[in-house]
């Protein structure tokens, strides 16, 4: 019986955690994989963290990723990274985009946004990080950085087996099929 | 077929499936989803937006009684608003098959309380079903009909958010039809006159004790038996943190039909066992009816009493055991919601919050986006308890300061979406008894909060009709707000806001002011590009030059698309969508409105 493995997407309202989390869960049931996934609405439209969980396996009971179990965080924000770290499994790796999003307080200067977040999370676990953004703002869409960022999960959860192209051609409008799938491959390679 | 599914798409899925022809909802999170999701069986399914919670149970109460099979669905809070018919309901029956979904909330991610409506299955007696995956949502959903019919009693379909917003493969079958009979009155059946409801009080009992019966022996309540030393009783999601927890070292009691409950089938389960477990969300609901049966049993003696549950807490509870984890030196910062950049409250509580300060006003509040407007730094909430309270709290606020003779003004914040769901009433009452408090209705032409839903006052259906639109200051009018008393605004125009405000503050009467403006985010409709002309056409942008980093605009607005360092100020031309309160309220003319 193969363990169960979770992932953890975690960033902003608006980021568009849902559609690569869609595609994520698409593959993993088109491969065979019992799958639930979890993710809390309502007002994270308006600014608020959000969390989409992933989980797999030959069965699956609860759709919440535990404290200390995720296998692969991605995070869409660098302060989410933080503030997700207690999920992550031991041994497990944090993919991280090197992007702010100032909280309301932030602004206010009520609190100041933590300094050094990328290289403090490096001295603590296995991080691979980098700026989804320009990659996506490169390849000419800056709203395919949620799929860059799922190709680097991909590649750190060693999903190589299921067809990506495929999953990508099914979820998303045709005429952002081609940039979808460059930005995965792009976030795959990084 | 398997497809992924949602609990919420996966109920729609199974009433379809069950042969429902009727289903009403007023949105809420986290059962939204439900009504969304039943356009796409248009063809069968009769699906529609209700003004408020009780008028989609009297609406699908109504179809029943006509003989066909018919939900309704709400949040939690929503069976509170729900409860006057279903309490009677219960006694009458049912014709075609009759089932209440109601979602709560643990955790509270999006709620104002955290109540366990299985407590009220028993208080109204009704039958309840609880399914623990989305598979089991739709399987149930779809039986829910013929049970309901067999046991003529309705069915309260309970389910919680992590059932409802988690996906997980579902298996689909084909619909069932159901034949509708020729209509015959049965008016002892359903007339609840003392003299008939009497009578229906002790058919009840009988009901509920076939049902009981019934419970013992069915297909929603199965024993997987494992080792014998851990005996758990568990329902809803809490079974999979349960099998998470123990696994194969316990035997289960997986309960899915869990009012009326099981008495014998419990009995006979905890005797198998050497020890009793309750796993269960929120309330002690099957711990307290384990008990009176005489069964000694651990529950919410280690299991949190309130919260979200999951499998981390269930394991520290009972296991003693917690995850190893990473931690970190570095703090993150909380991230609150607020009200999105663009949107059209800000300007509205710009103005609303200035003039708190200067007047000392009391502000009631309501249910929806706007109630962010509590959040710094506008801070002009100063109540919110239910749905449609701001009105009538404010009358309340007004009459008691007018009678100590406080000079306090009140002033009621309230959306278009939940003025029509039970604020109306609550105006009524202001104006026919001599209130003096300045209702604002913040029309944002849709409802927000729950994300994107037509109501009565949008001009569209659930099912993408046009309909009649309600209007609001016609409505207030005929009610008995005086006309020169009801004034509408652009809540982006801060002059216009104030002025209005500054007349109808100063007068002894119900008055209303209507803010009209689309939600940002709203898909807009033809109507909508035709009525707002400047709708998301425009952008603002900061001259440096003369900007003097004062941070006025960050500080007295705290909209979003303005990024504060300390070095400057700068707006994010992505999220900007041109409101300009920002460049309304900049000391220094430094904020210039561009096409977009």
């Amino acid at each position: 019986m193969n363990e169960v493995k979770n992932i953890l997407l975690v960033g902003v309202g608006g980021q568009g955690t849902i559609l690569a989390s869609k595609i994520l869960t698409s593959g993993l049931m088109t491969a065979g994989y019992d799958v639930k996934m979890s993710e809390i609405h309502g007002m994270s439209q308006r600014g608020g963290d959000v969390s989409t969980q992933v989980r797999f396996g030959d069965k699956v009971y609860s759709p919440i990723v535990g404290k200390g179990s995720a296998d692969v965080i991605v995070a869409f924000e660098e302060m989410e990274a933080l503030r997700w770290l207690s999920h992550l499994k031991i041994g497990g790796k944090m993919v991280v985009n090197e992007h702010r999003i100032n909280p309301v307080p932030v602004n206010l200067g009520a609190a100041e946004y933590p300094e050094g977040i990328i290289d403090h999370l490096k001295g603590i676990c296995d991080v691979i990080s980098f700026k989804a953004a320009d990659v996506a703002k490169e390849l000419g869409n800056p709203k395919v950085m949620n799929i860059v960022l799922l190709g680097a999960l991909v590649k750190a959860m060693g999903l190589d087996n299921i067809d990506w192209d495929a999953e990508i051609e099914a979820n998303v409008k045709e005429k952002f099929i081609d940039i979808n799938k460059e930005a995965f491959h792009r976030g795959y390679n990084m | 077929m398997k497809v992924i599914m949602s609990g919420n798409e996966a109920i729609a899925r199974g009433a379809y499936e069950g042969g429902v022809r009727f289903a009403s909802a007023y949105p809420g999170t986290p059962s939204t989803e439900i009504l969304e999701n039943m356009p796409q069986y248009a063809e069968k399914v009769y699906s529609e937006w209700a003004p408020n919670e009780k008028v989609a149970a009297e609406a699908a109460i109504g179809a029943s009684i006509a003989g066909v099979r018919s939900m309704c669905a709400m949040k939690h809070v929503g069976m509170n608003v729900a409860a006057d018919p279903i309490y009677s309901f219960a006694y009458t029956g049912v014709n075609g098959g009759f089932v209440m979904v109601v979602a709560d909330d643990p955790g509270q991610h999006s709620s104002q309380n955290e109540q366990d409506n299985r407590n009220q299955a028993k208080t109204a007696k009704l039958l309840m079903l609880e399914p623990t995956d989305s598979q089991e949502a739709k399987d149930y959903m779809k039986k829910a009909f013929e049970l309901s019919e067999k046991f003529d009693m309705p069915v309260l379909f309970h389910v919680t958010t992590r059932i409802c917003h988690s996906k997980g493969i579902v298996e689909l079958g084909d619909r069932e039809e159901v034949d509708v009979p020729d209509y015959k009155p049965n008016i002892p059946k359903f007339v609840t006159t003392p003299a008939n409801a009497k009578k229906l009080r002790v058919t009840l009992e009988d009901r509920l004790a076939a049902a009981r019966e019934y419970a013992n022996d069915c297909e929603f309540n199965t024993v997987e038996m494992g080792s014998t030393k851990i005996g758990v009783i568990t329902s809803g999601v809490a079974y999979q943190y349960a099998k998470e927890t123990f696994g194969d070292d316990a035997s289960y009691l997986k309960l899915g039909l869990t009012h009326p409950l099981p008495d014998k089938l419990i009995k006979d389960f905890a005797g198998k066992v050497d020890k009793v477990y309750i796993v269960e969300e929120m309330d002690p609901y099957l711990e307290e009816n384990v008990k009176v049966l005489g069964i000694d049993c651990i529950g919410k003696d280690v299991v949190p009493k309130y919260d979200e549950l999951n499998t981390d807490l269930v394991r520290k509870a009972f296991l003693g055991v917690e995850p190893e984890t990473y931690t970190a030196e570095l703090q993150p910062v909380v991230r609150p919601p607020a009200l999105c950049a663009g949107c059209p409250h800000r300007g509205l509580y710009y103005v609303l919050s200035k003039k708190a300060k200067k007047l000392g006003l009391m502000i009631t509040g309501d249910i929806g986006c706007y109630t962010l407007g509590a959040a710094p730094p506008l801070s002009a909430v100063h109540t919110t308890i239910c749905m449609g309270a701001s009105v009538s709290k404010g009358h309340g606020a007004s009459i008691a300061f007018r009678d100590a003779g406080k000079p306090t003004k009140v002033v009621s914040v309230i959306g278009d979406s939940t003025f029509l769901h039970t604020g109306v009433n609550s105006l009524m009452d202001a104006v026919y008894n001599g209130g003096t408090n300045l209702t604002i209705v913040l029309d944002n032409r849709i409802t927000g909060m729950t994300g994107h839903q037509q109501n009565p006052g949008t001009g569209y259906t659930l099912m993408g009709k046009e309909a009649p639109e309600v209007n609001i200051p016609e409505l207030c009018e005929a009610i008995g707000v005086k006309k020169e008393n009801i004034k509408t605004v652009n809540p982006n125009k801060l002059a216009e806001v104030e002025a209005a405000m500054d007349e109808l503050l100063v007068k002894d009467e119900p008055c209303v002011l209507i803010t009209r403006w689309p939600c940002i985010l709203k898909k807009f409709s033809r109507q909508d590009i035709d009525e707002f002309e400047t709708l998301n056409k425009t952008k603002c942008v900061i001259d440096q030059e003369k900007c003097t980093n004062c941070k006025v605009c960050v500080k007295t607005t705290g909209c979003p698309a303005l990024i504060n360092t300390k070095e400057k100020v700068v707006i994010d031309a992505t999220s900007c969508t041109g409101c300009t309160v920002c460049m309304q309220v900049c000391p220094f003319k430094a904020i210039e409105e561009v096409t977009r």
